[in-house]
């Protein structure tokens, strides 16, 4: 059987979701025989494969380099799959959208600084990262998603779940596997 | 606080009807005044809902409850619908489970229902209902409002980001414990539970402090301080014995 080609990528999370994909544990071994994993984190790729069979997307899309990476990562996946909460709902990224992106920056990196910085606010709208959108919002509001995997994170189970019914060649329906916030 | 119709008082001369009419397809005998809620219930056939909350009185307010009538255009409340002889009702079409779907899904929108943080995790009916519902993803566009949370109550807190306005609290409040500290003011999607006139629940003088709104509430928006994370689990055992105990009754005060 030809091995599945496989992207991983976090945008604005935690990595958290990842880390739950680790935790299947001795499965990673049965999966690495039958997947490959093109873009990822955990490899050292550093650009998006023209193809692969299944991209996981981890995280809300809260900059504009995240809105550039999800547009690239659908155009060029066969299955994408919004990995969690963050992809799901904006989750704990989504409660800063309530704030306007100058007051966020300004509570994180000078209010918050130890000792309180003396920062002009101007100054924090930092050229060499990218700029935050004025919201971090789900993947499915920018490209469309054809499995969505809620959970913060989810958990394992429902990780192997997914993979085994991608691998059989089935549309996983993860239904009862898991739930926002699981 | 939505009074309902007095009823009909029963005697030996004008006792309640009893009807037969079919739900699902299967025949079902019940009194005129139970309502469609109550009877599918009790013949096994579960019907979601929201702001229902056995002991207190119906509020009609999540709509999560519809159902098909037969001959009805519109989808109707099953807590607030009563039955007919020979209504022929379905609670779980196509098109009724559709519409429960988008209701759940827009109650997810207008709020900061942000589980991984909240402290009903895994003990929410609102998080329940969307694994009822198989619901994976939202398809509206999330809101995200900003809004406020009082704790300024010595021992309990409202977050307004997981209010799903089922009213419960107001109910609980007014009916069982008899204070109405909790009502309702705004319209539609500005709509907000306040405290007295809208004062801090800390400074109210009308609050007992006895911490039934909390119990009834369906999601985390009412809480025990000092909960973290997934760790509260509300306790309503308490409230069909109250309703009995203390309860209005023919909506008035016992004498």
């Amino acid at each position: 059987m030809a091995k599945i080609t496989l992207a991983t990528i976090w945008l604005d999370s935690c990595s958290g979701c990842h880390m739950s994909f680790l935790d299947i544990d001795e499965f990673l071994i049965d999966l690495a025989g039958q997947v490959e994993i093109l873009f990822s984190p955990l490899v050292d790729t550093k650009s998006f494969p023209d193809h692969v069979d299944v991209s996981l997307v981890e995280g809300a899309v809260g900059s504009e380099s995240d809105r550039e990476k999800v547009l690239t990562i659908r155009d060029r996946s066969g299955i994408l799959v919004s990995f969690g909460d963050c992809a799901v709902t904006a989750n704990v990224p989504g409660m800063r959208n309530r704030y306007p992106v100058a007051d966020v920056l300004a509570r994180a990196y000078a209010e918050n600084a130890c000792p309180a910085a003396a920062i002009s606010r101007d100054t924090l709208f930092f050229q060499e990262v990218p700029a935050l959108c004025p919201q971090a919002r789900p993947v499915h509001e920018f490209v469309p998603v054809d499995i969505f995997l809620t959970g913060c994170p989810p958990p394992p189970e429902a990780i192997l779940y997914l993979f085994s019914e991608l691998l059989a060649g089935r549309r996983p329906n993860m239904n009862g596997r898991t739930r926002f916030g699981a | 606080m939505k009074i309902h119709p007095r009823k009909n008082v029963r005697s030996d001369l004008n006792p309640s009807r009893l009807l037969t009419f079919r739900i699902d397809e299967r025949v079902v005998s019940a009194h005129e005044d139970e309502s469609i809620l109550s009877v599918a219930r009790q013949n096994g056939i579960s019907i979601p809902t929201l702001c229902h909350l056995d002991g207190l009185s119906e509020r009609g307010a999540c709509r999560l409850c519809i159902v098909e009538v037969k001959g009805v255009a519109r989808l109707l409340p099953s807590c607030v619908t009563f039955p007919r002889q020979d209504m022929e009702i379905i609670t779980a079409s196509e098109r009724v489970v559709s519409y429960r779907k988008k209701i759940l899904e827009l109650l997810f929108t207008e709020r900061n229902h942000v589980c991984a943080v909240c402290v009903s995790n895994g003990h929410c009916e609102l998080q329940n209902l969307a694994v009822e519902l198989g619901i994976s993803h939202v398809r509206y566009p999330y809101l995200y409002p900003r809004l406020a949370v009082d704790a300024s109550h010595s021992r309990f807190s409202v977050d307004h980001n997981r209010c799903v306005l089922c009213l419960r609290c107001v109910r609980v409040c007014d009916e069982i414990e008899g204070a109405h500290t909790w009502d309702i003011m705004g319209r539609g999607i500005t709509s907000r539970v306040i405290t007295d006139l809208n004062q801090p629940w800390g400074s109210s003088e009308t609050c007992t402090g006895c911490g039934k709104c909390v119990q009834v509430c369906p999601t985390g928006a009412l809480s025990e301080k000092g909960k973290s994370v997934a760790e509260m689990i509300k306790r309503r055992q308490f409230l069909p014995y109250l309703q009995m105990m203390r309860g209005r009754q023919d909506e008035s005060w016992p004498k």
